[in-house]
């Protein structure tokens, strides 16, 4: 037993190694590296694969139409996380110490799981690490997490920015009173996350606030929509996320709740989320910090030079404007403009981590710049700083007619003032567990 | 009963022959060295964090399962479940009980695992094989049902995921790459020593008695259902370890979805594919099953680098090593241990054939 055992641990640490010694030697260059982390197969890959078109073909259209940024061209590998955290720090660690000589400067782990498991590595690897619409919202606080930042919309926000337009469908913030208002979540960090900014919030307005989980993967939901039923919520903040998103929207059709009443969340809210729900979709709304649509002035752009010449990597040209396109546009918009604020303190070079942490904190997109690249009406103007690491904190409505997106609102904005005492608690309590030391961000 | 008739027992003190030989093992001696001193030293963080830790605690966890299904015959689906005690017993104790090491941390994270499987063991006196197979499923859900229910569990964290507060001993910091995979050898050739000298103690024969066949097992005077009950509660020992040290050693964090059905199903193919009833199985199992979808990403991202579809890569890499389990399997049905048993004897002999 014992032979068999070292004979073939040897052999495969033989094996392993001769591996190590075919990959290829480094050579520096003047590239920027953009690690994808990825998820292709599995349960979310149907809304994975459009995101990741998204991001390479806004890569390509920065190296192909612009040369690069600022003349330093990208480049970019896949890795497979299957939206796990065991694969995701395996991605991770493998795309760390960059590409043939490109750094990193921007990692985005790509899914919960691996955005909790990669906070502590990649502070002490400092790397930042850019979570759009999901991640730890007490990174907020720059000061305790100097390399974590939920750009754009934390949970809590979104929480707020659904009441805000609840609030405006009944008739202002006082109207609310006695009203019931039911989420039905994902049972998992990323569903849990509402629980506390809504609980405050239905102190400050006297709403009823009523928890339903749904268990991943949330293919039967039979039960819990027997419930919204019995309560008769006057609005339903849907909170689910993959396979999940469809089988609710169809469960409370046969149950009979109203679809005009459900509010999906950011991962409840592309065209991947309502085509498979059919009819029942009509009327379904969501709350989205990157509207679905192709008509914004980057798809014009990406269209005539990336989509038309045959260089897109989009499979199937429907998904075009989706919701998960247009993030992964957003997403890689956020990292290279980061880079770009980056490069105008460290010279027109290939930046580290810790430069692009700089380039993040000192981000400051207002609705000029946001014309220039495109984006303006997509994204909504967003500066992060040593200690607002989440900077906009606003979505857009949009509701589903049965073939595509039509925004309904314009910006709304969470109420991220009454929220902060509430995260800044959450950083506190994580710093005191951790005994990690806040940064002094005046003497940054 | 062995009391009264001693002589009956199958100690091996008295016994007419060397069960086992002892002597020094060089080639042991060296793995050790290497994997203690050579691979910290020589290994990256990549190596460290993404192979070997992960590869070592799921080592760990296959052993804690083999010692009940292996060697004990009492099949269980619930391992993960039992990871998940061990994890968040570690978590609260480091938390709750202020200036305890970590040593003894792990150690109740384990001792409190023992004795919830030692409570899911019980229905093993009267239930078998696929019935047993059931209860154990009710337990895994029951578990990370009550991890993700009850918020005292995750110190009433928003997002219901616990972290490792403090890796340290005798103030030296564990949280390196380097520390944290010295942390989980320790612990793996510590609990793999303890395995290999139960499985061949008095316990271990008797295990091996019940799973070969429980009325004949009783016939010759072993308690039956203390033994399944004592496989139930030392198996989650090791398995509430290795879920303590997957969750601080490896992720740096966990929540009660790290610990779902697809980890004990994870780890039920480690054992099935590694060997049942073999020590050496769990760690070619845990080999097989972590490193081998990472090998095939490196090669195929190194073969078809952006000349092939991203997705269809991947899925074709799962289609690559769902066959490979399938071929080894046909192979040789009794694992991949015995697969390398085999060809060692042929190797012996060659080329000749005896």
């Amino acid at each position: 037993m014992h032979a068999t055992f070292k004979r073939s641990l040897a052999a495969i640490g033989l094996a392993l190694g001769a591996y190590a010694a075919l990959v290829p030697a480094a050579q520096a260059a003047n590239e920027q590296f953009f690690p994808l982390a990825t998820y292709r197969v599995g349960a979310y890959a149907s809304s994975g694969i459009p995101v990741w078109a998204g991001m390479i073909d806004y890569l390509r259209y920065i190296n192909e139409v612009e040369g690069g940024i600022n003349g330093v061209k990208l480049v970019w590998q896949e890795c497979e996380t299957e939206w796990t955290a065991e694969k995701g720090i395996e991605c991770y660690e493998r795309f760390k110490n960059g590409l043939n000589g490109a750094p990193v400067a921007i990692y985005a782990p790509n899914g919960a799981p691996a955005a909790y498991a990669l906070a502590d590595k990649a502070e002490a690897d400092r790397i930042p690490l850019i979570t759009l619409g999901y991640g730890r919202t007490e990174a907020t606080d720059g000061r305790v997490f100097p390399y974590n930042f939920p750009a754009m919309l934390t949970f809590y926000s979104e929480a707020s920015a659904f009441i805000n337009y609840v609030a405006e469908r009944e008739g202002g913030l006082d109207k609310l009173k006695g009203k019931k208002i039911a989420t039905v979540y994902h049972d998992s960090a990323y569903g849990r996350e509402t629980q506390g900014p809504l609980a405050l919030l239905a102190q400050k307005y006297g709403f009823e606030n009523i928890q339903i989980a749904v268990a991943d993967p949330g293919n039967e939901q039979a039960g819990q929509w027997r419930q919204v039923r019995q309560l008769k919520p006057d609005w339903v903040f849907l909170r689910t996320w993959g396979v999940s998103t469809p089988v609710a929207i169809k469960t409370a059709a046969r149950f009979g709740y109203p679809v005009e009443r459900i509010v999906g969340d950011i991962w409840a809210s592309s065209n991947e989320d309502v085509l498979p729900a059919g009819e029942a979709g009509k009327g379904y709304l969501a709350l989205t910090p990157y509207p679905g649509g192709a008509d914004f002035d980057i798809h014009q752009r990406i269209r005539q030079y990336i989509l038309d010449t045959g260089k897109s990597d989009l499979k199937d040209p429907k998904s075009f404007g989706s919701v998960y396109y247009n993030s992964g546009l957003v997403n890689a918009a956020i990292a290279v403009e980061a880079i770009r604020t980056g490069q105008k303190k460290f010279g027109n070079r290939p930046l580290n981590g810790e430069e692009g942490r700089w380039g993040l904190e000192h981000l400051d997109l207002g609705d000029a710049r946001l014309k220039e690249i495109g984006f303006l009406g997509l994204m909504q103007p967003l500066k992060l700083s040593c200690s607002d690491h989440e900077g906009g904190g606003a979505a857009k409505v949009q509701q589903w007619d049965g073939q595509q997106w039509k925004l309904i609102t314009d910006w709304v904005q969470a109420d991220r003032a009454t929220l902060r005492p509430l995260i800044d608690a959450k950083a506190a309590e994580y710093a005191k567990e951790k005994g990690v030391t806040a940064r002094d961000c005046a003497a940054q | 009963m062995t009391a009264i008739v001693p002589r009956l027992t199958a100690s091996f003190d008295e016994a007419p022959l060397t069960l086992v030989r002892r002597r020094w093992r060089p080639g042991l001696l060296s793995l050790l060295l290497v994997a203690f001193v050579g691979l910290p030293w020589l290994g990256s963080d990549y190596w460290l964090n993404a192979i070997l830790i992960p590869f070592l605690v799921l080592s760990l966890a296959g052993l804690g399962l083999n010692l009940l299904t292996g060697y004990t015959g009492q099949t269980s689906v619930g391992a993960a479940g039992f990871m998940a005690v061990g994890a968040f017993a570690t978590y609260g104790l480091l938390l709750r009980v202020p200036g305890l090491p970590l040593p003894l941390a792990l150690l109740g994270g384990g001792v409190i695992a023992g004795l919830v499987g030692l409570l899911f063991g019980i229905p093993s006196a009267r239930i078998k094989g696929f019935y047993l197979m059931v209860t154990t499923l009710a337990s895994q859900f029951f578990l990370e049902w009550v991890f993700a229910k009850f918020p005292w569990f995750y110190n009433y964290a928003s997002s219901g995921t616990i972290s490792a507060p403090r890796l340290e001993l005798f103030g030296h910091n564990l949280a390196t790459p380097v520390g944290r995979y010295l942390l989980t050898l320790s612990c793996v050739v510590l609990l793999t020593w303890v395995a290999v000298n139960l499985v061949r103690s008095q316990v271990g024969r008797n295990w091996m008695a019940i799973r070969d066949m429980d009325t004949a097992a009783a016939v010759i005077g072993i308690a039956v259902e203390r033994d399944k009950r004592m496989a139930f509660a030392v198996s989650s020992f090791y398995l509430g370890i290795a879920g303590a040290l997957w969750a601080f050693a490896y992720l740096g964090t966990a929540s009660a979805g790290s610990f779902d059905i697809n980890r004990s199903f994870q780890i039920l193919f480690i054992i099935i594919i590694g060997g049942m009833g073999s020590i050496a199985g769990n760690f070619i199992g845990a080999a097989f099953i972590s490193l081998v979808p990472i090998l095939l990403s490196h090669a195929g991202q190194w073969l078809f680098n952006g000349n092939v579809d991203a997705g269809q890569l991947q899925n074709l890499q799962k289609v690559l090593f769902g066959a490979l389990i399938i071929g080894f399997l046909i192979k040789e049905p009794e694992g991949l241990a015995r697969l390398l048993g085999d060809l060692r004897e042929r190797i012996r002999v060659w080329p000749l054939r005896f």
